[in-house]
């Protein structure tokens, strides 16, 4: 009996302390891996969704409140009229896919999209972020609207192997489209202030 | 009689250095070892893990009950590991990036797992230092090794530089899975025959 008793405690002060020194340094790490993804992680892909932009989206991006979240807008001005640019998540295969999708302000179509942050498996999920041929697939449809899969009775070819991993991306790019066109208001006074 | 500790250093380097004399922790090995960098990166990320896991159960050897001490083993490491993850993020994210799903997997290697059973947890605070560090040091010097052979035949490069002038035509397989087998292998044979010749 004492011997489980033991066992239980060892068992249990390990973990507990372990818990509090991984809150601990996730904590005091958070700000420089965020910074670290938006460097390595968010601007190229925002770059590449605002091909041709005539401003620095990076630098002018903006935090709006959605609910009780925050969520951070890249604001691009293209030669055709203002993109805004979001991220929306889902959970794929193993973890959270996190998309980037870029919405034409003028009509609510996607610019394009691009998947950022990830953990699916390499060479298989991961090629959502890899294929450019997949995430192609996004542009032009309207904001507003499912985005599912051929196998789904929507108009999306899945990655072959990758059904989870692809049916996530859309429901992404459905989560960013949503919180777009809920704010929408907001985000259109934001750019006519910044043009006068 | 305890062996001096500069010997459980020294055998982390030649008499036992992974993954060649112990051929434990393979999937790392293979898998990463596509260019020099890479190499030291896992390298080194292991050995802290390594060294600080093996510190924390040699000084809790003597407090951790026998029937869970897997158990309380696997989280120490794991809680380290996460600590290297996170750093790792924090500071030095595009080798993050390239190493990816291989440092969360530091927490299933075998060598520092087998390193907390076979050392630590027998051995007091110095002596199980000084093994996590001989082989740490040793894994980090293989797995160099072998990420410099693949890159600099395999692609022609070191360190991302060029090595050879144009007309080299690398040979692409050994950045590829059979390139290393192949380059473990010819390695593994090279250090037998060194060791025989002594």
């Amino acid at each position: 009996m004492g011997e489980m008793i033991r066992m239980v405690a060892v068992l249990a002060v390990l973990s507990a302390v372990s818990g509090g020194v991984l809150a601990g340094v996730q904590q005091w790490t958070r700000e420089p891996i965020e910074r670290q993804q938006l460097a390595n992680e968010k601007a190229p892909v925002i770059r590449h969704i605002l091909q041709g932009m005539e401003n620095d989206p990076i630098a002018e991006r903006f935090t709006l409140k959605d609910g009780d979240r925050n969520r951070q807008f890249f604001p691009g001005l293209l030669p055709d009229g203002p993109v805004m640019v979001l991220e929306g998540s889902s959970q794929g295969y193993s973890g959270d896919i996190h998309v980037m999708v870029g919405i034409r302000m003028n009509d609510d179509t996607l610019a394009g999209i691009g998947v950022t942050t990830h953990s699916e498996t390499p060479g298989i999920g991961s090629r959502a972020k890899e294929d450019p041929s997949f995430s192609r697939q996004f542009a032009g449809k309207k904001a507003s609207g499912p985005k599912t899969l051929r196998s789904d009775g929507g108009d999306i070819d899945s990655l072959s192997g990758a059904t989870i991993t692809s049916r996530a991306v859309g429901r992404a790019v459905e989560e960013a489209a949503a919180a777009y066109l809920r704010l929408k208001p907001e985000l259109e006074s934001r750019f006519s202030g910044k043009e006068d | 009689m305890p062996r001096p500790l500069h010997k459980e250093f020294l055998k982390g380097l030649w008499e036992e250095i992974p993954p060649f004399r112990l051929v434990l922790g393979l999937c790392p090995v293979l898998a990463v070892t596509r260019s020099v960098e890479n190499g030291i990166g896992m390298g080194l990320a292991t050995a802290f893990v390594l060294v600080c896991s093996n510190m924390l159960i040699s000084l809790l050897r003597n407090h951790i009950p026998p029937k869970v001490r897997i158990a309380c083993y696997i989280l120490v490491i794991a809680t380290f590991v996460t600590i290297v993850d996170l750093l790792m993020q924090a500071f030095t994210y595009p080798l993050y990036q390239k190493l990816g799903i291989f440092i969360p997997l530091i927490v299933v290697n075998c060598i520092v797992l087998g390193r907390a059973e076979a050392f630590a947890s027998k051995n007091p605070l110095l002596p199980s230092l000084a093994d996590g560090l001989g082989i740490g040091i040793g894994f980090t010097l293989s797995l160099a090794t072998l990420g410099a052979l693949r890159e600099i035949f395999g692609n022609g490069t070191f360190f991302g530089h060029t090595v050879f002038g144009p007309g080299y035509m690398p040979l692409t397989f050994l950045v590829e899975a059979p390139g290393a087998f192949i380059g473990l292998g010819l390695l593994l044979g090279l250090m037998n025959l060194i060791s025989q010749r002594r």
